[in-house]
């Protein structure tokens, strides 16, 4: 996208190559050494710092699912953060929709009181939530607490507010004609947030579902309090690799690189759909 | 889908019959009225149970004596009226004085990060709105630190911040000889800078994310008529890029002014459990105050505190910024 139809001043073609170069050193060096150093033998990464490995080796990627079960913390995060996300996703497709849509009574206290729990501290209801969740663990039987029920729970919530928030404006750019012919044609409302909102908003939706797992992906305080041995996610798993008497880094670096390509690898994939989606929704 | 159901079905049956008398835009919708609720239900009930709920019994405990005693049914917990918050803010008491120390740390952290965060995300989505070669390639470069997850980005951090074994003291001490000896970054008052280092390289891609998307919603015509009035690219920039980004603006600052200042995640994996006092965010200082001593009565009273005083910073700005807006567009 041009800007101008002239060509830029050459101060601006030098400040932007610095400027570009110095900060792709700084996003890339912690990458480097994640990468690297997932390569190292243990002696690499206990003594003084290299840059280059004294050799390349692949044993972190072997020892990093028997040092700590790996396999089951993954299995509980993918679990967790793919539930979160589907439900986030309907729930706020449902809600998006009706403010979009409709005039109603509390249409506006609605909206503020969702975006403004985006500002709750977590810690403010950790431990009442914690606390709640007992209490219905104890009066209903339902298992919450400790169980990744409870977690999907948490986690759908906090994706929540943005997702409505993002989604809202989305809608609003699709023509109301559209839904209102797929109304003529006899299609009920959910009818036509089915077969003519929701797809044309499928940029949007998209953008929403990668926020979504990424925020359920990445969450530490409240997995590390509501978790337990057989429910335990990555988050707070990977913090098995510091024993008393050593830290493998490798090994940790490894892990770290496991743990972060499902998600890095469907973010950059999809990050088009996530500027479309905010150009259209958030940002309008 | 079962509730939704009958509502459905009336408006199937009323269509026909309204359509041709009330105005076309919105046939059926008297009976509708229930429609846009039932949409809502779900997401009003979750809120509820996750968020609203949560907080009013927060702020009901912190009225209470709440100690491990009580944990199991803190219902029967004595009521201590004020106590929590007289303890919170009597200043010259040690918690106290060490909760003024973490607000202050917090607000210094919060302002720099969100500061930087918007500058470098800005700058870099500004030298990259025109096309130049590998620009697509390095867009998805900027993003890896976003999309990282938090733990996994932060322990390698913490890795690079090891006093023996660390990038960080090998590139300043070994290779550039600036420092005399190897420093610490994680414990006393380096912390303050490492924290910071973390929290821009992980939250500078928002900004720029979100940056680029406001981008494309200015008009290509503002620059063409600004080329014709002989404007040049640093003018243009000045002249019409940074204005028409204001109402972005607006909402990104607030969006990562509330996320910084409540952030958890960074320091507690920086930082493990003990957060060192120049770096002791208030999020970790209150989480320490709750379950390390198990005083959860004063650990709700400051997280009242700090909500009450979110609510006001957030009012103050939208207020302020909204009349600048106004101003600005009439």
């Amino acid at each position: 996208m041009a800007k101008s139809p002239m060509a830029p001043p050459s101060s601006f073609l030098w400040s932007r190559r610095v400027f570009l170069t110095l900060l792709t050193g700084f996003v890339l060096i912690p990458v480097y050494v994640m990468v690297s150093s997932s390569l190292k033998p243990l002696a690499d990464v206990t003594g003084e710092f290299r840059w280059l490995p004294s050799g390349l080796t692949i044993r972190p990627y072997i020892d990093i699912w028997s040092t700590v079960p790996l396999a089951k913390y993954f299995v509980n995060s993918l679990i967790v953060s793919v539930a979160a996300t589907v439900c986030s996703v309907v729930v706020a497709v449902f809600a998006a929709y009706a403010v979009s849509r409709y005039t109603f009574r509390g249409k506006r206290v609605f909206t503020v009181t969702v975006l403004s729990t985006q500002m709750f501290p977590g810690i403010l209801f950790l431990l009442p939530l914690f606390l709640l969740y007992v209490n219905i663990g104890n009066a209903t039987g339902i298992a919450l607490f400790g169980s990744r029920g409870g977690l999907i729970l948490t986690y759908l919530t906090f994706s929540l507010p943005f997702s409505i928030w993002m989604l809202i404006g989305y809608f609003d750019s699709v023509p109301r004609d559209l839904d209102e012919a797929a109304l003529v044609d006899g299609c009920g409302p959910l009818g036509a947030l089915f077969r003519v909102v929701v797809p044309a908003a499928i940029p949007g939706i998209v953008a929403v579902a990668v926020y979504a797992f990424m925020t359920a992906w990445g969450e530490v305080l409240f997995a590390s309090v509501m978790t337990n041995d057989t429910t335990r996610t990555l988050a707070v798993g990977l913090q098995g690799y510091s024993t008393l008497n050593d830290v493998y880094w490798n090994q940790i670096m490894a892990a770290s690189l496991v743990v972060s390509v499902p998600v890095v690898a469907g973010f950059l994939l999809l990050q088009r759909y996530l500027v479309a989606g905010l150009t259209a929704g958030a940002v309008k | 889908m079962t509730t939704t159901a009958p509502a459905e079905a009336a408006v199937q049956q009323s269509s026909p019959g309204t359509a041709e008398k009330a105005p076309r835009r919105r046939p059926g919708r008297i009976r509708r009225i229930g429609l846009p609720y039932l949409l809502l239900l779900p997401a009003l009930l979750l809120e509820l149970l996750v968020h609203l709920v949560p907080m009013v019994i927060g702020i009901v405990m912190s009225f209470k004596e709440l100690t491990q005693f009580y944990i199991r049914d803190w219902g029967t917990a004595p009521w201590s009226g004020f106590d929590n918050y007289k303890v919170s803010v009597d200043f010259d008491a040690p918690v106290g004085e060490a909760l003024l120390h973490s607000f202050f740390v917090t607000v210094a952290f919060t302002l720099l990060s969100v500061g930087l965060c918007w500058l470098i995300g800005t700058t870099a989505a500004i030298y990259m709105q025109d096309t130049f070669r590998g620009r697509g390639l390095l867009r998805a470069l900027f993003l890896v630190p976003y999309a990282l997850p938090v733990y996994a980005a932060v322990i390698t951090w913490v890795f690079m911040f090891q006093h023996d074994n660390g990038l960080v003291n090998h590139v300043l001490h070994d290779q550039l000889h600036l420092t005399d000896k190897p420093s610490f970054w994680l414990i006393g008052d380096n912390s303050f800078y490492a924290l910071l280092t973390v929290s821009v390289w992980k939250g500078w891609p928002f900004a720029f994310l979100i940056v680029m998307a406001g981008l494309q919603n200015i008009p290509g015509e503002l620059y063409e008529a600004a080329a014709l009035d002989g404007a040049g690219m640093w003018q243009q920039i000045r002249r019409i890029t940074l204005p028409s980004l204001r109402p972005v603006n607006q909402v990104l600052v607030l969006v990562l002014f509330l996320w910084t200042f409540n952030d958890f995640n960074t320091p507690y994996v920086l930082f493990g459990k003990a957060a060192p006092e120049a770096a002791d965010l208030i999020s970790v200082h209150i989480y320490q105050a709750s379950f390390v001593t198990w005083n959860f009565g004063t650990g709700s009273a400051m997280s009242v505190l700090l909500l009450l005083f979110l609510l006001v910073v957030t009012g103050v700005y939208l207020a302020l910024t909204s009349r600048g807006r106004r101003a600005a567009d009439g």
